[in-house]
């Protein structure tokens, strides 16, 4: 993805936001082993946050523990940024119907129970930041929402502004079979290809009325809700999450986004190691998918541990993702750790679950590492985090506590038991009779 | 030219199972999980003709020279897969692969596992990849009585080659996987028609015993193993009410059950401590959705803590992952705090209890098959891998998983 300048309107609508609901008081989290990413690993470190920031991060007799600090030990435990889902279906979120295969004017922002437990599971995995992305099973379903996994009694206390006040998520595509229905959806890829192409036509056409009124109200076309977001995709304001598995379906995406020069992200991209060249060559970032074993419908039997390792020595830009319920956010560093037993880097898998996932959603200036200034999003672990016993111990956003282990409560949604899912939307994305 | 031939197939076509005929193996651990007594350090296993012939510290087991010597930090027996539908449920998910519940009726006990189970499955030879060496394997909980189970080697050559025991148990479903258009509709009746099989069987059993002309009735003919105790019930159930159905139907008709998936299993600890009865856990990472929705990932801990026996299992998936790994299952089981040793004894040994296998699998002791698993360190870290597998003394080709 064309990486996009940062706006600074977007980052003070944001920090406004933070200073409102975070303490003031600094905190200090002392003697932990601290992975800031991006930075090398800090053997005995201190982090300190304030006002919802980071305010300093380094090793322990570099960083001084501001006067009146509270001071939290978490001696013997490993500190990480909060982990960024870049494709999950939590929160009940729900998307297009079975109207027709474009539907970009539905928003997964009028879907969030911000009281689905699957929210506070996903917390208990580490999870920060996440895109909540509308169902499946069309070419287009709708428009996603990026979360912060605040503690929130709405979904609007969830939400991240961007620059014109405007609710920060992207655009939800999918080729291959997972679209494919009886008309009006397509019955083919090259059907699929043309509905897109047309759609996208539309709204250029929209964008060259739009432009063409020059600011004049009654030159105005007139409101179509749909082709408002896709000018928002043609502009590169909103990113195109594309659901593909299969690699003639992933070059599809790429001649797409070369004829449209949308910004674009790859999702699943189970045969992205068989085109690992061309998507490198797209400067088209991946979002990839580890499954336990290959299968399960056609398009995934080339599924493979080592996608991750392929696409990153071929020098794409990847990152990791749950899509949950396909995978439990709850054990979302499992996906790192097997693309580590994969062949992956140990540094760029874990890079895959934050920083990566953060670029690919426009928010790496807010979120993704533990620098000076970003968000104080970040997770308390009890060792490595690609080890089998590591549990997440404790998960702060923006400087609040929003998971702990030892609350009770918090750890029946961290282990499981009685009440554990009460409520839980379980999103089974494009699962239609194991045929998708 | 045999060799290259070889070689060649593993590189073009790695699912294929390519089996290295050899007639002595031996593999040298850093640590030897016999699980048969203490874990031995440096130790060598030397299996001949397909089973274990000595079992020792490398200092104290010769071997013959020119003897192929694999090895590995960490050495395992073969693991054992206590429930899974792979084979059936083949890779890619279409009709044709499919062959793991027949909807004809609600209760086919007479569908035998051996007839559907498909050895070349490329998921047969994944899970071979990761050390899985046995499965028990069979129809699936779609039905009030799917069919039967058997027990199977993953060599991947055919059901006749690589079977175990042909007849495992046979499968029951309680609650909603057990429901469906051609009845049951509802929990009591799905118990009342289960029970009302179970007393056909009985008295068929009384008849051809009788009556030895009397005719042959397939289905009753496999439950009358049940109603003999020879052949066990294998319940899935995952509510409380369902399981202490399973629990009341085993104790009116006198059979063996072993309760599977059991999500709330842990809501009857003293129920299943006087029942002594068998569990197969769900998959530690199973979805928590409907009747899962009060699962946990820490169940094997705590029917370990309280002395119900148990084995592990990746049961079965609609979709993906296809198969499940049950390596990696144990994997979370042991990030929730079950303990590694009893997480490897419910793969091995317990699980060969379970299936009454015992006999030849589950253990490193002479005369045991040759099964052999190799990690390049604890076999349930995230990042280890499976660096070699040997089944009936064949060492199995492929990269490290």
């Amino acid at each position: 993805m064309q990486p996009r300048p940062s706006s600074r309107a977007a980052l003070a609508a944001l920090l406004l936001g933070v200073v409102a609901t975070a303490q003031d008081t600094p905190h200090a989290f002392v003697g932990a082993r601290i992975e800031p990413v991006g930075a090398p690993p800090i053997a005995r470190g201190t982090l300190v946050v304030q006002g919802g920031r980071i305010v300093a991060v380094g090793a322990a007799d570099a960083v001084a523990v501001p006067a009146g600090a509270v001071t939290v030990d978490v001696t013997g435990k490993t500190l990480i940024p909060g982990l960024v889902c870049s494709h999950s279906h939590i929160g009940s979120v729900a998307g297009a119907d079975s109207s027709g295969p474009i539907q970009p004017e539905v928003r997964a922002l009028d879907a969030i129970d911000p009281r689905d437990p699957g929210i506070q599971k996903a917390q208990a995995g580490g999870i920060t930041t996440a895109n909540v992305m509308p169902g499946s099973g069309h070419l287009l379903s709708g428009q996603t929402i990026y979360l912060k996994l605040r503690d929130g009694r709405t979904v609007d206390e969830l939400t991240i502004k961007n620059a014109d006040g405007g609710v920060a998520g992207g655009i939800k595509m999918a080729n291959g079979t997972n679209p494919q229905r009886d008309a009006p959806f397509p019955g083919t890829r090259g059907k699929a290809a043309a509905l897109v192409r047309a759609q996208l036509h539309r709204a250029r056409d929209h964008q060259k009325k739009i432009a063409a009124a020059a600011g004049d109200a009654s030159k105005l076309p007139d409101r179509n809700l749909g082709l408002e977001a896709l000018v928002e995709v043609l502009e590169g304001k909103r990113v195109v999450h594309h659901h593909t598995h299969r690699a003639d379906d992933i070059l599809t995406v790429l001649r797409l986004q070369q004829e449209f020069g949308f910004r674009c992200v790859l999702h699943h991209v189970s045969e992205g190691g068989l085109v690992a060249a061309e998507i490198a060559a797209a400067k088209v970032p991946c979002s990839v998918i580890v499954i336990d074993a290959p299968g399960g419908k056609l398009e995934a039997v080339n599924l493979s541990m080592t996608t991750g390792a392929v696409l990153d020595r071929a020098g794409v830009l990847v990152g990791f993702h749950t899509d949950d319920g396909i995978t439990d956010s709850r054990l979302f560093l499992r996906s790192g750790a097997l693309a580590v037993r994969g062949g992956m880097d140990r540094d760029k898998a874990l890079a895959a679950l934050t920083i990566a996932n953060a670029r690919m959603l426009d928010l790496q200036d807010r979120i993704g590492t533990l620098a000076v200034g970003k968000d104080a999003d970040f997770v308390v672990l009890t060792g490595d985090p690609f080890a089998v016993r590591t549990r997440v111990q404790q998960t702060w956003i923006e400087g609040k506590k929003v998971f702990d282990l030892d609350d009770p409560k918090d750890r029946v949604f961290a282990n499981g038991g009685y009440g554990a899912s009460d409520g839980q939307s379980m999103s089974m994305c494009c699962f239609q009779g194991g045929q998708q | 030219m045999i060799a290259f031939a070889l070689a060649w197939l593993a590189a073009v076509v790695p699912q294929e199972p390519v089996a290295v005929p050899t007639t002595t193996v031996a593999v040298r651990g850093g640590t030897v999980w016999t699980m048969a007594g203490e874990p031995i350090a440096d130790g060598v296993v030397l299996v001949r003709d397909g089973k274990i012939a000595a079992v020792g510290r490398a200092a104290d087991v010769a071997v013959p020279a020119g003897v192929q010597v694999l090895r590995a930090a960490v050495v395992t027996p073969g693991l054992i897969d206590a429930h899974a539908t792979v084979g059936l449920t083949g890779m890619r998910n279409v009709p044709h692969d499919q062959d793991h519940v027949d909807r004809a009726s609600a209760m086919q006990p007479e569908l035998r596992a051996i007839d559907a189970f498909q050895a070349r499955d490329e998921l047969v030879a994944y899970l071979r990849g990761f050390g899985i060496t046995t499965v028990h394997t069979g129809h699936s909980p779609n039905a009030l009585i799917s069919g039967q189970t058997m027990v199977v080697k993953t060599h991947g050559r055919s059901v006749e080659r690589d079977v175990v025991k042909p007849l495992a148990m046979v499968a029951v479903t309680l609650g909603d996987g057990g429901r469906g258009s051609k009845g049951p509709g509802t929990r009591p009746k799905s118990v009342a028609m289960l029970r009302e099989q179970l007393q056909k069987a009985k008295e068929y059993a009384a008849r051809r015993q009788k009556d030895p002309d009397t005719a042959v009735d397939l289905g009753l003919d496999v439950l009358a193993q049940v109603i003999a105790r020879e052949v066990p019930l294998l319940v899935t159930a995952h509510k409380a009410n369902d399981l202490q159905a399973a629990l009341r139907v085993a104790k009116e008709f006198d059979v063996l059950v072993v309760l599977d998936g059991a999500a709330e299993a842990y809501t009857l600890l003293p129920e299943l401590q006087a029942a002594k009865c068998w569990v197969i856990p769900h998959p530690a990472m199973a979805r928590t959705g409907g009747e899962l929705a009060n699962g946990t990932m820490e169940l094997p801990k705590l029917l370990l803590d309280a002395g119900v026996p148990f084995a592990l299992q990746s049961g079965y998936e609609g979709y993906v992952p296809k198969t499940r790994v049950v390596l990696f299952e144990a994997g979370v089981a042991v990030g929730h705090g079950l303990p590694a040793a009893a997480a490897l004894r419910a793969l091995t040994l317990d699980a060969a209890r379970l299936l009454g296998v015992y006999a030849r699998l589950g253990s490193l002791e002479v005369g045991k098959d040759g099964d052999l698993a190799l990690f390049d360190g604890d076999p349930f870290e995230y990042t280890s891998h499976c660096v070699g597998v040997v089944v009936d003394g064949l060492v199995t080709a492929g990269a490290p998983r």
